[in-house]
């Protein structure tokens, strides 16, 4: 006889423990199963060296949704709030961003992108509230989800005539010929264009990218923040959320497979070959690692499994992790800059550029980067006196030619720290550790298909209503019992905690409506 | 852009040399790519050999894939609406299959050859819904439309035909069923299925060999009457047998545009052929959902008054003296051989039960000019011909 509970949800990532919190607190007896040692999915902090710590996927907090910190009661400690992000130039003249503020930058400039940062976080707010509800279904419409799109479209014409025009100019193009249009900085415009792609398999001039960077901002405004210990201890704050509510975390325990009882989900046995018995079982994995894998397309039909297989989800950005004895010397970064965010894209054509060999399935000779050094503001991340660098690098695709072998992960690597050098010449003397992880490196470790951090490519065709396929916006998967509450689904990725919140909010309301 | 680059040449089918010779009228029609007669002297004649003698029709054209495979069970089963652990090897299943709505597709003949191994049959080609439903499963298709030659043989005396011509073990093969011969050192397979509704035979073999099963048959059936036949006369039995043609009774669902121009297997008076004992099979959510609110389609058969045939008519029903249009007929012909006026239509639910009365508008020329009538129209259970020698194993001698 296996053990019995009302739900069990297959993953310990950030949106797996957040829905496991709501339907445990709403009184559900629930088991959360989660393959790593440690809760946390993409959002945990691991030693990478001996001595030194670092978030090992996502590094920065900028979309945790104030509905999930308010809903749990959530407590984070921050070891840095509001970090400034820094545009580095190699001659140490810099650009510096920081809420609606720019230094460093022509007064047309400041005031442009004063103008500019209203509308998007107006924008932003637009979106939010959608964000953190299930999006409406397009067909068969029920009056709530009239209701719903009514509202959206009043919200659009709430904006006014002129920011009505714009909101729908804007949404589906990119933010490259917006850029070009307001800016004159390339720092500045480098460093708006690396906010649109991170993560995504996106340049600036691809489709859409404003969106990318309008999600960006849905959560706090873009404003980014590093929590003490790294990423681990949001979720390990979560995961204890989870658990005083009386969840059930068993880590260390790979799901097998979801068992399909009479063409309805009733239960997970794991690799152990240990079976669980729920009529609820909550994927936190991505849709095609739950689909393909974890349920098998011969228990699905055949145009579901289609849209799932053609989910895209390649992933093109690769973690480089760094053990520094000190910090290294940037010209005219002053010792406490270090605390902030700092990104390298001198301008909006050189990130361009940066993607245009990923098509081709070759990495970028010259990467973008996304830098931190978290240990400056955390020491428990590094032994004294020591530092540790975390970097996002792009573009490294996940599908590249002749495949990641260790030769070709040493190279990037290699590109990586010789970007780093030109703008701290130090650095590389100062390395004692190093840790590339390429997206299939990702793969591997989170067990996200592609490598990709938001389960699916976020553009247009699978957003909203479309994600992560047609038929499936609404968590519940066409398997009676199924349901995703991850990135893969609506709204997508980021640690923002929406999905999860959202999955185990229409769980709740759909038991109570049966 | 010249004529040489639009033009694609007609496919002649292997028996065209042998059908060119007996063809009078030259009046052929394209049938996926192949030239395909719609009749070789007179169609009228054509359609006694179905019901009085012998019919051959070159099926070639028909759509034929091979499925193998360790999964080329499962994949079927997921595939069509009908339990297919139950087709043994040796027995022809006929299918349906649907998309995730529940709405068909297409339908078609499923043979399992051998163990694990399968050749499918449509009138429309499904390679790419196919191919998608492949993901996830161990299983190869591959398209084998002009690998095989295919020959229907039908008609009271086809079996006395194929014994002539030396099928040897042939009378113990039941409705459904199929058989491997040997045919000149090839491989001859022979099923026992058709499409007019009477006993009948099809048969399968590599194409290079299409010509000399043509002549043997043909010299097999000299003295029973063995005629080739075209279109319109296997068109007119088919009706009789009220079997269902795509784009005549129903349109493939991926070719409708406007909502509610599909039909699912309730629809078409194809309930029998889904099973949800299957935990899961294609379009089985929609199909459940379907039965519990149910269809909004019918599809009947009509035996009309008068003997003018009721194409493109309108189907009403009358309540208090009036008579309001509940749907429209998909096919219809006079049928010789059962002296009724034929029709299959499609009307919205609930009209249509069995022994309904509807009506249907006939519109008819005489001497150029146009009238109508209305006509009443019975609905019927059964197919207007299905006589017992159809399914008798051994078949008769006649």
């Amino acid at each position: 006889m296996t053990e019995r509970y009302d739900a069990i949800v297959v993953g310990a990532g950030h949106n797996g423990l957040v829905c496991s919190a709501l339907l445990a607190k709403a009184g559900k007896r629930v088991l959360v199963l989660e393959a790593k040692d440690q809760v946390g999915g993409a959002a945990i902090t691991r030693s990478f060296a001996d001595g030194y710590s670092v978030s090992a996927c996502a590094h920065l907090l900028y979309q945790l949704q104030p509905k999930v910190v308010k809903d749990l009661g959530l407590k984070v400690d921050y070891a840095a709030k509001n970090m400034e992000t820094i545009a580095l130039s190699p001659d140490g003249r810099h650009v510096r961003l920081s809420g609606n503020r720019v230094d460093g930058v022509g007064d047309s400039d400041a005031d442009s992108y004063k103008g500019f940062y209203k509308r998007m976080t107006r924008f932003a707010d637009l979106l939010m509230p959608y964000m953190n509800q299930a999006p409406a279904r397009l067909a068969n419409f029920s009056t709530g989800d009239l209701v719903k799109l009514g509202k959206f479209g009043l919200d659009i014409r709430m904006l006014g005539k002129t920011e009505m025009r714009e909101f729908v100019r804007l949404i589906g193009i990119n933010i490259f010929d917006e850029l070009l249009e307001r800016f004159e900085n390339p720092l500045l415009k480098g460093a708006l264009s690396i906010d649109a792609v991170l993560g995504t398999h996106l340049g600036p001039r691809s489709p859409n990218t404003i969106l990318t960077y309008l999600y960006r901002l849905c959560g706090s405004h873009g404003s980014v923040s590093s929590p003490t210990g790294g990423m681990s201890s949001v979720t390990e704050a979560l995961a204890h959320c989870a658990r005083d509510n009386g969840a059930t975390i068993r880590t260390g325990t790979p799901v097998k497979r979801i068992v399909i009882e009479n063409g309805r989900a009733a239960g997970v046995e794991t690799d152990s070959g240990e079976t669980f018995s729920s009529w609820l079982v909550v994927s936190n994995a991505d849709p095609k690692s739950t689909i393909m894998s974890l349920v098998s397309p011969r228990n699905v039909e055949t145009g579901f499994t289609r849209r799932v297989h053609n989910i895209r989800m390649r992933g093109n950005a690769a973690k480089l992790h760094l053990a520094l004895d000190g910090l290294p010397t940037m010209e005219g970064l002053d010792k406490k800059d270090f605390g902030q965010r700092m990104v390298i894209a001198p301008d909006e054509n050189y990130v361009e550029r940066a993607f245009n060999p990923a098509k081709y399935g070759e990495f970028s000779p010259q990467p973008v980067l996304e830098v931190t050094f978290p240990s400056f503001r955390d020491a428990s991340l590094a032994p004294t006196g020591k530092h540790v660098l975390s970097a996002i690098v792009q573009y490294a695709p996940y599908q590249l030619k002749g495949g990641w072998t260790d030769a070709a992960r040493d190279e990037f690597t290699k590109i990586a720290l010789n970007k780093l050098a030109e703008y701290a010449p130090d650095l590389p003397e100062r390395v004692t550790a190093t840790e590339l992880l390429t997206p299939v490196d990702i793969e591997k470790e989170f067990h996200i298909t592609g490598g990709h951090w938001h389960h699916g490519e976020l553009t247009l065709d699978q957003f909203l209503f479309i994600r992560p396929v047609g038929g499936a916006a609404q968590y519940a998967m066409p398997l009676d019992g199924l349901y995703l509450c991850g990135a893969g689904s609506h709204p997508g990725g980021g640690v923002s905690g929406a999905a999860g919140r959202n999955a185990a909010r229409v769980i709740l309301s759909r038991e109570k409506a049966a | 852009m010249s004529i040489q680059e639009v033009q694609q040449d007609r496919i002649k089918s292997p028996f065209y040399p042998r059908q060119a010779e007996l063809d009078k009228l030259n009046q052929w029609h394209e049938w996926k790519g192949y030239s395909s007669a719609d009749a070789f002297y007179d169609s009228e004649l054509e359609y006694f050999a179905i019901r009085n003698s012998t019919a051959v029709f070159d099926l070639t054209p028909m759509t034929k894939y091979r499925i193998t495979g360790p999964d080329a069970l499962d994949y079927l089963d997921r595939l069509v609406t009908r339990d297919m652990r139950k087709i043994k090897p040796g027995r022809v299943a006929y299918a349906v299959w649907c998309d995730d709505e529940g709405q068909v597709i297409d339908d078609g003949t499923i043979f399992h050859l051998k163990e694990g191994e399968y050749r499918l049959c449509s009138q429309e080609r499904h390679m790419e819904w196919f191919i998608a439903a492949t993901i996830g499963f161990d299983v190869t298709i591959s398209l084998e439309t002009a690998d095989i030659a295919g020959l229907a043989v039908q008609g009271p005396t086809s079996f006395s035909v194929l014994n002539a011509l030396g099928l040897d073990g042939l009378e113990n093969l039941n409705f459904f069923g199929l058989m491997h011969f040997d045919f000149e050192g090839s491989e001859l397979m022979v099923s026992r299925t058709g499409y007019t509704g009477d006993l009948g035979y099809e048969l399968w073999i590599g194409a290079s060999k299409a010509e000399a099963l043509w002549d043997a048959l043909f010299e097999a059936g000299r003295l029973y009457g063995i005629k080739a036949i075209g279109t319109i006369a296997l068109e007119q039995a088919r009706i009789e047998a009220a079997y269902l043609a795509a784009y005549a009774d129903f349109l493939p669902c991926q070719e409708t545009v406007r909502t509610g121009r599909s039909r699912s297997p309730f629809e078409l008076g194809l309930g029998w052929l889904v099973d949800f004992k299957k935990p899961n099979f294609n379009g089985r959510r929609a199909l459940a959902e379907e039965k519990r609110r149910g269809s909004t389609w019918r599809l009947v058969k009509l035996d009309i008054e008068g003997n003018k045939p009721a194409n493109h008519s309108y189907i009403f029903a009358k309540k208090y003296g009036r008579y309001r249009q509940v749907g429209f007929v998909t096919s219809a012909a006079w049928s010789p051989i059962c002296k009724q006026n034929l029709a299959l239509g499609t009307v919205r639910m609930p009209h249509g039960a069995v022994g309904d009365t509807l009506w249907v508008e006939i519109y008819y020329q005489r001497e150029m000019h146009w009238s109508r009538m209305m006509a009443s129209a019975e609905v019927v259970d059964k197919p207007f011909w299905d006589p017992e020698r159809r399914r008798v194993t051994p078949p008769g001698v006649y």
